[in-house]
């Protein structure tokens, strides 16, 4: 048993139904208790979903406990294939059901005699894997089952496309700013004359897959989602992967000629260092801005960073070579890739931390106290406990992650954003620092002070008890209503019931 | 709750049952309110991941304030039972000691708990014994139970917890356990405040946990008419447990405590007050009624004083009159609400409700077909365990002026043009009591005051081509 109050990386089930609703016409099923079905919600809120998220439970309750699910999965996952007719259903097993030790193998064979879409068993172990590792496994075991039947059929579309091609893989929903990297994506291999063959697996067609080999080659952008599926198209399909991040105007370059080396190799003539060049200096303003005198300000000033692999190795990179930050500390949570972590960043930054126990980090930020903190959520609240500012680069995120404007932290409208970022959190820091140094310019505090204290009326302590009680930012307005209410009716004392009465009166005038 | 099928007085209220494939919060989210309520207290949830993905999610920014709970996350090793569960939760609660010192844990028991049949009932007094700190077990598991019911298995196992009088006189004074009345009396002699402003009648103890706010208002309802509550099951602290000795009078505040209810009957032999609701000016003026006619009481000046609020409310009862509002059932307040919201003048065709105890909810029952009956309006189906997409296709016919809905329907129901209120908000704002009427009205209007603000724009509907529900 393990002390937790918060975690970074959800369950495994998480991660097979974000790939699973990532494709278009494709529904799970997870074999769950009531109440489990929460993924629904953050997809809905989160990605202000227009669409029902199509993930349905097949209630485990008492009955199940007692006698197993019996018919129910066979039956829910029938009934779903007459309602939605979609391409693929997939039994998503959770916490639960992988100690109740159902054959869960034997429903999906059973249900696929009677469906006409295609049953899978997502193959994730609760107990071994966290959701990013879930997701991962869950796209390559689709990949692999859709591009197997198809070789069984003989339809696999092995012949490359004419011009390069490329499959972005990696792309789904509740992902940290990934429509926003899908589009630049798209807008990169664009400008490089690549064509995009398919975007797995966000808004993608199960049964497109067959056309997976068509493509030159594969790009993986995010290190946690989607380098397995790409290493199986290696082996088996013989398709080249590049998973070079291109998050920060060097690693894009080095995503960029790794591209220009595998498409050269396979018989393309492309040479692309002018295109770099031109967009490092004129479309990039993140590479001026680090000779401006703005980022000669923040050199060798204090930074933690703390994310998934992805980003938390762009940033630290991002940081320290290109802005010449400090950066104190580096640290992911994806321990079971810890390693590769470490060796990513060993050399921009003093100090490595690996853990997904968010009081470890907490306790290292005020240690360090940085001038800025890029890390989640989690480490945006330790940064307003701690009155440092904080970028949020990385998943677990909140709704306000989900911008509704145009924010990629990929390509060279992403080295934009994230100079914005790292700049906007460095200064609103040093702003308030100043502040408080020649004692604030704000006045209008004491200007209010001196009206409210101009009140002629008593509170008796129960009732200032009850005032105490309202939120800060409405007690104000809450105080000045129902002094005025009793002064109008003459109150020169005002207990608990003035207190409700004037609340029931207020109100109906808004 | 086992309820026998009797004859109710309401034969015309049409009960359905379907699939129970709906969507509701897992009944674990009651720590979210409740630690909040009962301020020395620790909530200690024993499960898994999933469990506490679900909290950090549900709770949102309260989880960053450093909240009074945390998971006792299950392990490998804890399902196999290759670690010992009693070592495990000391070395735990140890540390919670430590770090906390709370006056009370609380352990939730999960789906996991039940699955691998972890004893922890067993295992509590045990433990309890050992680090001196009390441990209450509540079962407030996805298995049996829904949403807002969690409180219920947790209340109802503090309800084994209330001392009687005769142990309070031997360790302290009594007047020291019950805050509330210390407010209301502040300043005054205790036996000037019984004799001068309350009737003689037996003691009374509500249970239900609602915010300190609302508790006071409803105490200062009922001491208008000299009724005095003698004490409120979950107080502010734990430490603070009202005294419950066989024969007094218990009364419930929320629809969804029939086990608490049962407990108080069964094991500490209370005779329940079955009424109304205290949900809406009516639901309060009848809560009130009832009591004060249990306990012999002539109520005063309820008529004027409901009539009163009803005046205040007349700007949003207009814009819903003649409207209907689709239940889906997530919270088991639905039938509260519903009455309430028929009072207003809305029609009602469908009551979802995840569990439907007709003993306990009798008298809000009999209130509702009442009320349809008085309004002119056809009574609702009420559906226990409903199916969500059965409820979308029904959604889809009737085409309601509103649904009160879950979350993961709210957004796409909205694209489709369909105006929806997120149920969740009625269990956490204010809804109890006269006083808070207008804030009921205020969440169910919502929606259709957006809807008048953007009503020429002409984008209702968001979605393509109309997807098969």
């Amino acid at each position: 048993m393990k002390l937790a109050y918060w975690m970074y990386a959800g369950p495994a089930h998480i991660g097979t139904l974000r790939i699973a609703s990532s494709f278009k016409n494709v529904h799970a099923i997870m074999h769950a208790p009531l109440g489990d079905d929460y993924f629904n919600v953050m997809r809905s809120m989160l990605e202000r979903e227009r669409d029902f998220t199509p993930v349905t439970a097949s209630v485990v309750d008492r009955n199940v406990l007692a006698r197993g699910s019996q018919e129910k999965v066979v039956d829910n996952i029938v009934r779903k294939d007459k309602e939605e007719k979609p391409d693929l259903i997939v039994l998503t097993p959770t916490c639960t059901s992988s100690i109740l030790q159902e054959d869960l193998e034997n429903f999906v064979q059973r249900a696929q005699l009677n469906s006409n879409s295609d049953v899978l068993l997502a193959d994730v172990n609760h107990y071994r894997v966290n959701e990013l590792q879930a997701g991962d496994r869950t796209l390559e075991q689709i990949i692999q089952f859709y591009l197997q039947k198809a070789q069984k059929k003989g339809d696999v579309v092995t012949e490359k496309t004419p011009h390069p091609s490329v499959n972005i893989i990696g792309i789904s929903t509740l992902g940290f700013h990934h429509n926003h990297d899908c589009t630049e994506l798209q807008k990169l291999m664009k400008d490089l004359g690549i064509e995009v063959n398919l975007i797995l697996p966000e808004s993608a067609s199960v049964h497109d897959l067959k056309k997976i080999p068509s493509a030159w080659f594969n790009l993986v952008p995010y290190r946690e989602l989607g380098l397995m599926s790409a290493r199986y198209l290696e082996e088996e399909w013989g398709m080249p992967y590049v998973d070079i991040t291109p998050m920060g105007v060097v690693e894009t370059a080095r995503c960029v000629r790794k591209i220009q080396q595998i498409l050269n190799g396979l018989g393309a003539s492309v040479d692309y260092e002018e295109f770099i060049e031109h967009q490092t200096l004129y479309v990039s303003q993140a590479a001026w801005f680090s000779r401006s005198i703005d980022c000669q300000n923040l050199t060798g000033k204090k930074a933690v960073v703390f994310g998934d692999n992805t980003h938390a190795v762009a940033m630290t990179k991002i940081l320290a070579r290109e802005m010449g930050i400090h950066v104190v500390l580096a640290g992911t949570y994806c321990k079971y890739d810890g390693d590769w972590f470490t060796q990513q960043v060993r050399e921009y930054c003093h100090r490595v931390l690996i853990s997904d126990d968010n009081g470890e980090i907490a306790d290292a930020i005020a240690k360090i106290e940085p001038a800025a903190i890029f890390g989640t959520q989690m480490e945006r609240h330790v940064g307003k406990r701690l009155n440092i500012p904080c970028g949020v680069i990385s998943a677990p995120i909140h709704i306000q992650n989900f911008p509704i404007g145009y924010k990629p932290f990929m390509g060279y409208e992403g080295t934009n954003q994230i100079a914005d970022l790292v700049y906007n959190s460095f200064t609103l820091g040093m702003e308030d620092h100043l502040l408080e140094i020649f004692g604030g310019h704000d006045t209008k505090e004491v200007i209010t002070k001196g009206i409210s204290a101009d009140s002629d009326l008593n509170w008796d302590t129960e009732a200032q008890k009850e005032l105490n009680k309202v939120p800060g930012f409405v007690r104000g307005k809450v105080k000045r209503n129902t002094e005025k209410f009793a002064r109008d009716r003459g109150f020169e004392k005002i207990t608990l019931e003035v207190l409700y009465a004037a609340k029931e009166a207020v109100s109906s005038v808004g | 709750m086992t309820f026998t099928p009797e004859k109710t007085a309401t034969p015309e209220l049409n009960f359905e049952c379907e699939t129970g494939n709906y969507h509701t919060f897992c009944p674990i989210s009651c720590v979210a309110w409740l630690y909040q309520k009962i301020e020395d207290s620790f909530f200690l949830v024993i499960g898994t991941k999933t469990c506490g993905y679900f909290l950090q999610n549900a709770m949102g920014v309260m989880i960053f304030a450093e909240p009074r709970y945390a998971m006792a996350e299950l392990e490998e090793g804890d399902i196999s039972a290759q670690l010992n569960d009693y070592n495990e939760l000391k070395r735990l609660c140890d540390q919670i000691k430590r770090d906390r010192n709370p006056s009370v844990i609380v352990w939730i028991g999960t789906c996991t708990t039940e699955i691998i049949k972890m004893d922890l009932e067993g295992i509590a007094p045990q433990l309890e014994q050992e680090i001196g700190i009390p441990i209450v077990v509540a079962r407030a598991n996805g298995l049996d139970y829904a949403f807002t019911q969690g409180e219920d298995t947790v209340l109802a196992a503090m309800a084994n917890r209330c001392p009687k009088e005769a142990e309070v006189k031997q360790t302290e004074d009594k007047q020291e356990r019950n805050a509330i009345q210390k407010l209301l009396n502040f300043g005054k002699k205790q036996e000037d405040t019984v004799h001068n402003e309350y009737h003689e009648h037996p003691p009374l103890v509500l249970f239900g946990s609602l915010p300190d706010p609302v508790v006071t208002n409803l105490t200062l309802e009922l001491k208008k008419q000299g009724v005095k509550i003698d004490g409120w099951l979950p107080a502010k602290r734990y430490t603070e447990l009202p005294v419950i000795d066989e024969g007094y009078y218990v009364a419930g505040v929320n629809p969804f405590l029939s086990r608490t209810a049962t407990t108080l009957m069964r094991r500490r032999k209370c005779k329940l007050i079955g009424a109304p609701f205290p949900i809406g000016p009516d639901g309060t003026r009848a809560w009130i009624e009832k009591i004060c006619s249990v306990l012999g009481v002539e109520p005063q000046g309820l008529e004027e004083r409901e009539a009163k609020i009803w005046e205040n409310l007349q700007d949003y009862v207009d814009l819903i009159k003649g409207k209907s509002v689709f239940f889906m059932g997530d919270n088991l307040l639905e039938i509260s609400l519903a009455r309430f919201l028929i009072r207003c003048g809305m029609t009602v065709p469908e009551i979802g409700i995840p569990y439907m105890d007709k003993r306990y909810q009798k008298a809000e029952l009999d209130f509702l077909a009442q009320t349809c009956q008085e309004m002119g309006v056809s009574l609702p189906t009420i559906v226990e365990k409903p199916d969500n997409y059965n409820q979308l296709q029904r959604i889809k016919e009737i085409q309601p002026d509103l649904v009160i809905t879950g979350m993961a329907h709210a957004n796409p129901l909205e694209a489709r043009g369909i105006s929806t209120k997120w149920s969740v908000e009625f269990t956490f704002a204010q809804i109890h009591g006269f006083t808070n009427a207008r804030d009921i009205l205020e969440l169910v209007t919502r929606p259709l005051r957006r809807n008048n603000n953007l009503k020429d724009l002409g984008w209702s509907k968001l979605v393509k081509e109309e997807a098969t529900l």
